[in-house]
């Protein structure tokens, strides 16, 4: 006899520790291919999970191996049909002759996608952006549930019980059933014993006796047939998991994407976005994004032209803002949404125009949205000469008289990655919840 | 034919239980025990997922094994495979171990577990306690807890200097252990718990009686230093028994810049390399004789009356899939399966002992016709390695039924040229051409340390002795070269000798740290 065990029911994810080890071992490489693909991917794909290529650089096992292409090899093969020795074979002009190697599937690593949890993408996403440990936390966090009490069930785990209900169905079944009561029971038990405690019971008497016997066994096998609780008495509490309330958000993303803003202007501000698309998605259960782009003139598109498609002309940023005005009119009352806007921008403007933004934005979009934020993206250099200062392009000036006047307005200059998170700060640290309105 | 009582049957229908798994197992053993006469280590037959049979699959087989992310690499890999479809998962994996591990999948059918348990709890366990490789060459009483003292091991040095410093030891070791086998001494048995005590007394003592030689040897001034020096070189090496051809062997007894604890890590990786060593040269005898031991098993089962006709069906095809050899041109084809190749030797013993045919009598006088072909068997597992067993017992019949041929490849000619064949001229050529490509010491390339050049840079000096012109390929040569001299701390070398002629192909090195 053997020692069978069963250990399918042993902790799973024995390789996890080898497989944090190799996320740590093509970390750079890993990176790289996250950063390419939410390049290209959507706003709103960034937080999933991702299928990378396995990563060959770093990840080699050298060891001595022989060379393919040098020395003598003598093969054995089955199935041979037509040769006679002697017979030459011409070999194939690449790889290693003699057709041993097969079709080599083994070496071809790079075909396969491993898939990353969304977890390990927003760790890489994370990374060079200096969020604080706390911030990384809760974005992580899904939405948060509460349990509600919702009838009852026929299933459920024995602390849930519902004692009242229950013990309602049982009373119920033994009443249709008849089940006889303890008291019946009882009754009968006792005129047998009565009977018994005659010293010298007549014919009719032991007849009797005998004929409640008889009873009493009956009434026993019922009782016993009909129990007292059944299974299918049994109710449980029914919880059902809803989802903490929230409303509704949109999300405006502004872009210059006149001739002025390159790559690097853009991966900047799709960064920018995708983190301020994070951060609204832990508080509200529904999301909607606009796009609206703008040289000197402004028109809400899609993502992807959004993104990478090309457009030359001027500049004017009111353009923008006007644009964004008669979509909240046309389609997100604010009444109905909380409105955050992102704005992105190399600072250029058309001469005056600045003014008019300010205005734009103190008169009449500051009002409809909870959230605005304007990322002026500069060149590194650049960010050494302006630091801190007010000085800076005609766009920045208007736009500083307005964050000195409206709470809820944040600007800053990015010129590195890690420049883009304390634009967030005020909004993330500011503890009350944002007002629903609903 | 006469109505067999259903109560005879082992088990009814594909699901399995632990009570049909166990009725399965003491009829399996009645035969293989009773009838078969196999010796067999106690069995321990645990049922593992999917995913933990995916698990095993990425630590090389072991149930415990440190941690690497190369493990994770692989893994990663097999899963892919497996998930996308281009492979399935092995229905058992089994364990060179006191007792014998037995991993079953769950997915399996309880026909399929009956094979299963035929295959490895009693094939495979036969062959690993009998063969004399692995009775030499392995300890399968002690190798668990050697791998739970390895495990705990590694994941203490952890602890203590980083997963980075770790990281770069089992790396480099890893790049050897092909390196890191005696191939002509046998090792040392181990022991876990003495093992363990060993390792706190080696560290201790190397840590108190740490020797400041090596950086004392004299500058080369006056001529007697220089003489004085020269002797003590020629002593030292002496010393080092050199030339030495376990690599990883070497540079943990004599490596100048590892501390004790790495010396112990490179002594672990070695330890396993040196365990899995049988298992790579008796592949073929291995599979054959589970497969050999599989097939009779199930027959007689059958006829036995303990399994049903459909199981048995479903038993047959199964092991005709394992034991199918498509031709060198089928795009199925990859490379010679050792299922096949065993199974159909081992039937083919059966056949020379008790039908021999004239042509047999003349190759194998010994065994033709002596009607024990179970003793024979039995005998060949235990004596013999894939290299001397093909040798001694592939037969012209097989040869012809194989249709084998041998293929000779010049790297320098345009064309392959077919040497010999199944007649009567080629037998003994594709019998011996065959016996030498299952030879491992073909596939490893002959690396050894000769000298170290204590006077002057501590230079290490490698020779690849090269065999048939097979050089060895650059990039992969030039990285191991790296890992070589990380741990040992100064420049290596690597001359490549020709075996023949003597003469110098290649001179490579690697600068130290």
């Amino acid at each position: 006899m053997p020692n069978f065990i069963d250990r399918r029911l042993n902790p799973k994810d024995r390789s996890l520790g080898n497989r944090q080890r190799f996320l740590r071992r093509v970390h750079e490489e890993l990176k790289r291919t996250i950063r390419d693909q939410i390049k290209s991917d959507r706003i709103t794909d960034v937080d999933a999970a991702h299928g990378v290529p396995i990563p060959k650089r770093g990840a080699d096992e050298p060891s001595f191996q022989h060379s393919r292409t040098s020395g003598e090899r003598h093969y054995v093969l089955p199935g041979n049909e037509t040769f006679s020795p002697g017979d030459r074979l011409r070999k194939p002009e690449t790889g290693a002759g003699g057709g041993r190697a097969g079709p080599g599937r083994g070496e071809n690593t790079d075909d396969f996608l491993f898939a990353l949890s969304r977890e390990e993408v927003l760790d890489l996403f994370f990374e060079d952006l200096e969020l604080p440990d706390m911030v990384k936390l809760s974005l992580r966090e899904t939405v948060s549930y509460k349990s509600h009490r919702v009838g009852f069930s026929t299933v459920g785990t024995p602390s849930n019980i519902n004692v009242g209900r229950t013990m309602r169905n049982s009373f119920g079944r033994r009443m249709a059933l008849r089940r006889p009561s303890e008291k019946e029971f009882q009754a009968l038990a006792d005129e047998i014993a009565a009977l018994e405690r005659e010293e010298q019971p007549s014919p009719q008497q032991r007849h009797s006796l005998s004929h409640l016997r008889e009873e009493l066994e009956v009434i026993e096998r019922r009782r016993r047939r009909i129990a007292y609780v059944d299974p299918v008495d049994v109710r449980f509490n029914r919880f059902e998991r809803q989802p903490l309330p929230n409303a509704s958000a949109v999300m405006f993303c502004l872009m210059d994407v006149s001739a002025s803003m390159g790559e690097r202007e853009k991966d900047l501000a799709k960064r920018f976005f995708v983190l301020l698309h994070l951060f609204l998605k832990r508080r509200y259960e529904r999301i909607d994004i606009v796009f609206i782009r703008h040289t000197d003139e402004a028109r809400e598109v899609d993502e992807e032209t959004f993104f990478f498609s090309k457009q030359s002309g001027g500049t004017i940023v009111s353009t923008a803002l006007e644009e964004m005005l008669r979509v909240i009119e046309d389609r997100y009352p604010s009444n109905l949404w909380n409105i955050y806007a992102a704005q992105a921008s190399d600072g250029d403007n058309a001469n005056g125009d600045s003014e008019r933004c300010a205005e734009l934005l103190r008169e009449s979009l500051m009002r409809l949205c909870q959230y605005y934020a304007y990322v002026e993206i500069i060149d590194e250099r650049e960010s050494e000469i302006f630091g801190s200062t007010d000085n800076g392009t005609s766009l920045w000036r208007a736009y500083r008289k307005v964050d000195s006047a409206v709470p809820n307005f944040q600007m800053t200059r990015v010129a590195r990655p890690a420049d883009i998170y304390p634009v967030f700060r005020k909004l993330f640290a500011r503890h009350q919840p944002v007002q629903l309105r609903r | 034919m006469a109505r067999r009582p259903a109560s005879t049957l082992l088990f009814d229908g594909s699901e399995w239980n632990f009570a049909t798994l166990s009725r399965a197992y003491d009829a399996i053993e009645a035969i293989a025990i009773g009838e078969m006469g196999l010796d067999v280590y106690p069995n321990q037959i645990e049922i593992i997922s999917s995913e933990q049979m995916l698990d095993a699959y990425s630590s090389i087989g072991m149930p415990l094994m440190y941690q690497h992310w190369s493990f994770g690499k692989r893994f990663v890999f097999e899963s892919q495979l497996y998930q996308k479809g281009y492979r399935g998962l092995a229905y058992e994996l089994v364990i060179n171990s006191n007792p014998c591990i037995t991993y079953l999948m769950e997915e399996n059918t309880m026909p399929m577990q009956t094979l299963v348990t035929a295959h490895a709890a009693f094939g495979h366990n036969h062959f690993f306690k009998n063969n004399y490789l692995f009775r030499q060459w392995t300890d399968a009483g002690a190798i668990l807890g050697y791998m739970d003292f390895a495990k705990k091991y590694i994941a203490k040095c952890e602890e203590r200097h980083g997963l980075n410093a770790v990281e770069e030891i089992l790396d480099s070791a890893h790049a050897l252990q092909d390196h890191g086998i005696f191939h002509y001494r046998r090792p040392p048995r181990l022991s876990s718990e003495k093992e363990r005590e060993r390792a706190r007394e080696r560290l201790e003592y190397e840590e108190q009686t740490y020797s400041d030689l090596w950086r004392t040897l004299p500058t080369a001034g006056g001529s007697s230093g220089i003489e004085e020096a020269k002797r003590e070189a020629l002593e030292r090496k002496k010393v080092l028994s050199l030339p030495e051809e376990n690599l990883l062997y070497f540079l943990e007894k004599h490596s100048l810049i590892l501390e004790p604890w790495q010396r112990e890590i490179l002594r672990i990786i070695r330890v396993i390399a040196q365990y899995f060593y049988p298992q790579g040269q008796t592949k073929v005898m291995n599979e054959g004789c589970a497969t050999f031991v599989h097939y009779s098993i199930i027959n007689r089962l059958f006829d036995q009356g303990k399994i049903s006709e459909g199981a048995m069906l479903e038993l047959l095809a199964s092991h005709a899939n394992v034991v199918f050899q498509p031709g060198f041109d089928d795009s199925r084809f990859s490379g010679l399966n050792p299922y096949a190749l065993g199974f159909a030797m081992m039937q083919d013993i059966e056949r020379i002992c008790t039908m021999p045919t004239e042509e047999d009598r003349d190759w194998f006088p010994t065994i033709a016709g002596n009607g024990n072909w179970m003793g024979t068997l039995i005998d060949a597992w235990e004596n013999h390695r894939d290299e001397s067993f093909i040798l001694q017992y592939l037969s012209p019949a097989l040869i012809r039924k194989f249709r084998l041929f041998r293929l000779s490849d010049r790297a320098a000619n345009k064309f392959c040229e077919v040497t010999s064949i199944h007649d009567e001229r080629g037998y003994s050529a594709v019998r011996a051409a065959l016996a030498r490509n299952y030879d491992p010491m073909a596939h490893r390339p002959d690396i050894q340390v000769v000298d170290v050049d204590l006077l002057g840079d501590r230079q290490l000096r490698l020779k690849h002795v090269i065999k048939n012109g097979i050089l060895l390929e650059e990039s992969n040569r030039d990285a191991t070269l790296a890992h070589i001299s990380r741990l040992w701390g100064y420049d290596v070398s690597l001359a490549g000798i020709d075996a023949s002629t003597g003469k110098v192909l290649y001179e490579c090195s690697s600068t130290g740290a």
